[in-house]
């Protein structure tokens, strides 16, 4: 059996707010930085999206269709790409033409609902199936949630609404001797399989690709290919952020270089071969239970969630906002669940995260805010606004 | 009568108090028959010079060093200038004046005698330099003018060493005027000594300390050692003439409790914030609002977090200009609960504003309001009593609020100044 490679890319971006002020509470309710976010989406459409689709594509056609690899699109970047920047959904539906791209399931709006609400995880799962049937004309089938978030609980819940297979992090405190690359099933649910982000060679790429203080550095694709040969195991999964490629890696460094050659060598590859998802959950069988009580995810040195929770002006914002649910349910108005949705995404509290030391650096470059405080108030303040409307709104129902 | 102030600002450009309090001394004594000649680091040219004649010392040239200037400047001379010292000031600006001074710092430190220094009037990084800078020039200034005065008066610590030094070159008696002390500033043991030294060289060189409170006066007495029977107390006014209230059309229909000053401790700040934990347990129909900002601001949202009313507790941030009219017409209650505060202006512009407003004792302003509710600051539960009060019940509001606009009228520079007159004047004719 040939060792598996598989590659998925997460493409997700949040819906900015606007500098809110104290002084526009129940006055007025547009919540939302619509310069900025189209300005950052277009240009990360020309530097990545679409020259990185564009070079998968022809990698696909090269490669007589033995190039697989997944997306998961979240619905909040779904409705920028529409808004914005439509030809980006153009180029992602011909690769959803050749068959061989997955797209998978995620909380429509990046959301952190799976820790706290089973129904608005369920009512957001839904509404990103419903989208990507939609725009790409697919039922997904595997299921990763926001920023690879998992446990036991978790999984049986996306079990329960269908999804066999389940991405998220090779978390080290969890595998503890075990390794990621075999694929394993929820303690909770033997019939729902795992598959284990490889860490340390997906962060070769996503992080360490362009730094010159790297022992590795350069890396290319025949070193990375030998380190894959040499990965104990029977499959390898790649998972990281789609906008690595000419965002985070510049162009200048020579990622794309490498992508293109990656794709050709592993293809060409006796021992290797790229899978999808489902593929890979069709092809292994479970090596095992993974009994994971606590949420992990693939985020900081921690792997947990202490970068959306991990401190109270975080803890505050999203008890204020899941306590609005209830009402929201009775209410039922499309406007609200929009904007609640809009707001439920997790990149608001990770920009009140004060874990400054250990992560730094990743935080610092996805944070429009200076301080966490600078991004607690004014989240605050638009949550202020939409709680308002939300009780007018139950007042008058009354 | 003639005068010879030196000040540090003049509107309309100012950074804290101090400015507006001495256009209004400076108008109010023009009133009162008293011609100045004000003296401030960095005129612009745009101040109004109706009722004082302004000089700028940046254009004033130090030439003639007599003997006895150069024996006093030996004596400033040790003042250390390389460290930050910054007074009254808010975090922006500090920001902003320490970038400036980076820049600007290898120009103003090669200026030497018989030139122009060029002050920056700013409470920045260099600010101990301008301060015995500001000395020298003052001296010469005094001397330029010799005649032309009969008493000389200096605005806070700041300027105290022109005033010294003016003195000590004319003859004529000095005046310092405290606004506020080294404690206000620090905590008790936590003072700048060197500012300290300054303060309690000009209280003790001058024939009359001015303060703008009996709060202040007993600081100047217990921790500056003065003699109480040279310091006197002439509290603060306020100027309100061409001053229409602002009417702001509200967006939120909860009641809205007001805090607004630097977010330091010596504010109060998280007096504040519990006093409002409590309210929100018995009313939710309220709102509270922190304007401004400070080195205690991310602990206080933090605090704010922690309690979980952070969807009722809201931070604006620092409030410029015409926002803080509009502040205060949105809001319903005013609160100052300071630890520690000369007089303290902004309840004076709240009542003002029509709305009534909740002190601590331990402010200046709680001497001359008697329609301000007054609580200690450390008693949070009777703050809380009191927002709760104002908030749910008509009367009292009310009432506050006729009293207290009234009472804030009748604070005018035309008395206070009178005052000071007479100090002047047991000072000119002992």
């Amino acid at each position: 059996m040939k060792k598996s490679i598989c590659l998925y890319f997460q493409v997700h971006q949040p819906t900015r707010l606007r500098l809110y002020r104290f002084f526009d509470i129940g006055k007025d309710s547009h919540y939302y930085d619509d310069f900025a976010n189209r300005t950052i989406l277009k240009r990360i459409a020309q530097k990545c999206y679409l020259p990185m689709n564009e070079l998968l594509l022809e990698a696909i056609t090269k490669s007589k269709g033995k190039f697989k690899l997944a997306f998961s699109i979240s619905g909040s970047a779904l409705e920028q790409f529409d808004r914005y920047a439509p030809e980006v959904i153009a180029s992602f539906r011909k690769l959803a033409e050749t068959g061989n791209v997955e797209f998978l399931c995620e909380t429509y709006n990046h959301s952190l609902s799976s820790l706290v609400s089973p129904q608005e995880f369920a009512h957001q799962v839904g509404k990103h199936k419903a989208a990507v049937e939609q725009y790409f004309g697919v039922t997904p089938k595997v299921f990763r949630n926001t920023e690879l978030i998992y446990s036991d609980a978790i999984g049986k819940m996306a079990f329960d609404l269908g999804f066999k297979t389940m991405l998220t992090e090779g978390a080290r405190h969890i595998m503890g001797w075990k390794s990621p690359n075999y694929v394993y099933n929820n303690d909770f649910v033997e019939d729902q399989k795992l598959l284990l982000r490889n860490y340390s060679l997906s962060d070769d790429i996503a992080f360490r690709f362009s730094d010159r203080g790297w022992s590795e550095w350069p890396l290319t694709a025949e070193k990375f290919v030998d380190w894959l040969h040499g990965a104990e195991g029977e499959i390898v999964n790649l998972f990281m952020d789609y906008e690595t490629f000419g965002e985070h890696q510049s162009p200048e460094c020579g990622i794309f270089e490498f992508m293109r050659a990656l794709p050709e060598f592993i293809s060409k590859d006796k021992e290797l071969e790229f899978v999808t998802p489902s593929r890979a959950a069709a092809k292994h069988k479970s090596i095992g239970d993974l009994s994971v009580p606590q949420p992990i995810s693939w985020a900081d040195e921690e792997r947990d969630t202490s970068a959306w929770l991990g401190n109270e002006l975080q803890q505050d914002a999203f008890n204020k906002l899941y306590g609005l649910e209830e009402k929201l349910s009775i209410l039922n108005d499309p406007a609200l669940w929009n904007d609640f949705g809009h707001l439920s995404e997790s990149d608001h509290v990770y920009y009140m995260c004060t874990k400054f030391f250990s992560d730094g650096e990743v935080h610092k470059r996805f944070n429009p805010y200076d301080t966490p405080y600078e991004a607690f108030i004014n989240y605050m303040n638009v949550l202020s606004d939409f709680i308002i409307r939300v009780n007018n709104a139950i007042a008058e129902k009354q | 009568m003639k005068v010879l102030m030196f000040g540090w600002e003049f509107p309309p450009h100012i950074a804290g108090g101090l400015g507006t309090a001495c256009e209004g001394i400076v108008k109010g004594l023009a009133h009162n028959g008293v011609e100045t000649l004000f003296v401030m680091p960095s005129a612009s040219g745009d101040e109004d010079q109706s009722c004082a004649t302004i000089l700028n010392a940046s254009d004033v040239a130090v030439q003639h060093v007599s003997d006895t200037v150069e024996a006093f400047l030996d004596k400033v001379k040790f003042i250390n200038v390389d460290s930050n010292i910054v007074p009254y000031v808010d975090p922006e600006e500090y920001f902003e004046a320490i970038e400036r001074m980076k820049r600007e710092q290898t120009r103003e430190t090669t200026v030497g005698f018989g030139q122009k220094f060029k002050f920056s009037g700013k409470y920045g990084a260099n600010l101990l330099e301008e301060v015995s800078r500001y000395a020298q020039v003052g001296g010469t200034i005094a001397m330029q003018h010799a005649g032309e005065f009969d008493v000389i008066h200096a605005h806070d610590w700041l300027t105290y060493l022109a005033g010294i030094a003016a003195k000590e070159l004319s003859g004529k008696p000095l005046v310092v005027h405290v606004h506020a002390t080294s404690f206000d500033r620090g905590t008790d043991d936590m003072v700048d000594t060197r500012v300290y030294s300054i303060e309690k060289r000009g209280m003790e060189a001058a024939d009359r300390v001015v303060t703008v409170s009996d709060l202040t006066r007993n600081i100047v007495i217990n921790k500056y050692g003065i003699d109480p029977g040279k310091v006197v107390t002439v509290h603060n006014a306020v100027d309100f003439s061409g001053r229409e209230n602002l009417h702001v059309e509200r967006g939120v229909h909860d009641k809205v409790v007001t805090f607004l000053g630097r977010i330091t401790f010596q504010k109060g700040p998280e007096y504040f914030i519990e006093a409002a934990a409590k309210v929100l347990k018995r009313t939710r129909n309220v709102r509270f609002v922190m304007a401004g900002s400070g080195d205690m601001m991310q602990r206080a949202i933090r605090q704010v977090a922690r309690l979980g009313i952070s969807d009722r507790f809201h931070f604006t941030g620092f409030l410029r200009g015409q926002e803080v009219q509009k502040m205060f017409a949105l809001s319903d209650v005013y609160i100052m609960p300071s630890v520690s505060e000369p007089f303290g202006i902004s309840p004076l512009e709240a009542m003002r504003s029509n709305v009534p407003s909740i002190i601590s004792h331990q402010s200046g302003a709680a001497e001359v309001l008697k329609y301000a509710l007054k609580v200690d600051f450390w008693d949070v539960d009777a703050m809380a009593d009191d927002i709760y009060a104002l908030l749910q019940y008509p009367a009292l509001s009310d009432f506050a609020n006729r009293q207290g606009f009234d009472e804030v009228n009748a604070l005018k520079w035309n008395n206070a100044t009178r005052k000071l007159k007479k100090v002047y004047e047991s000072v000119v004719n002992p």
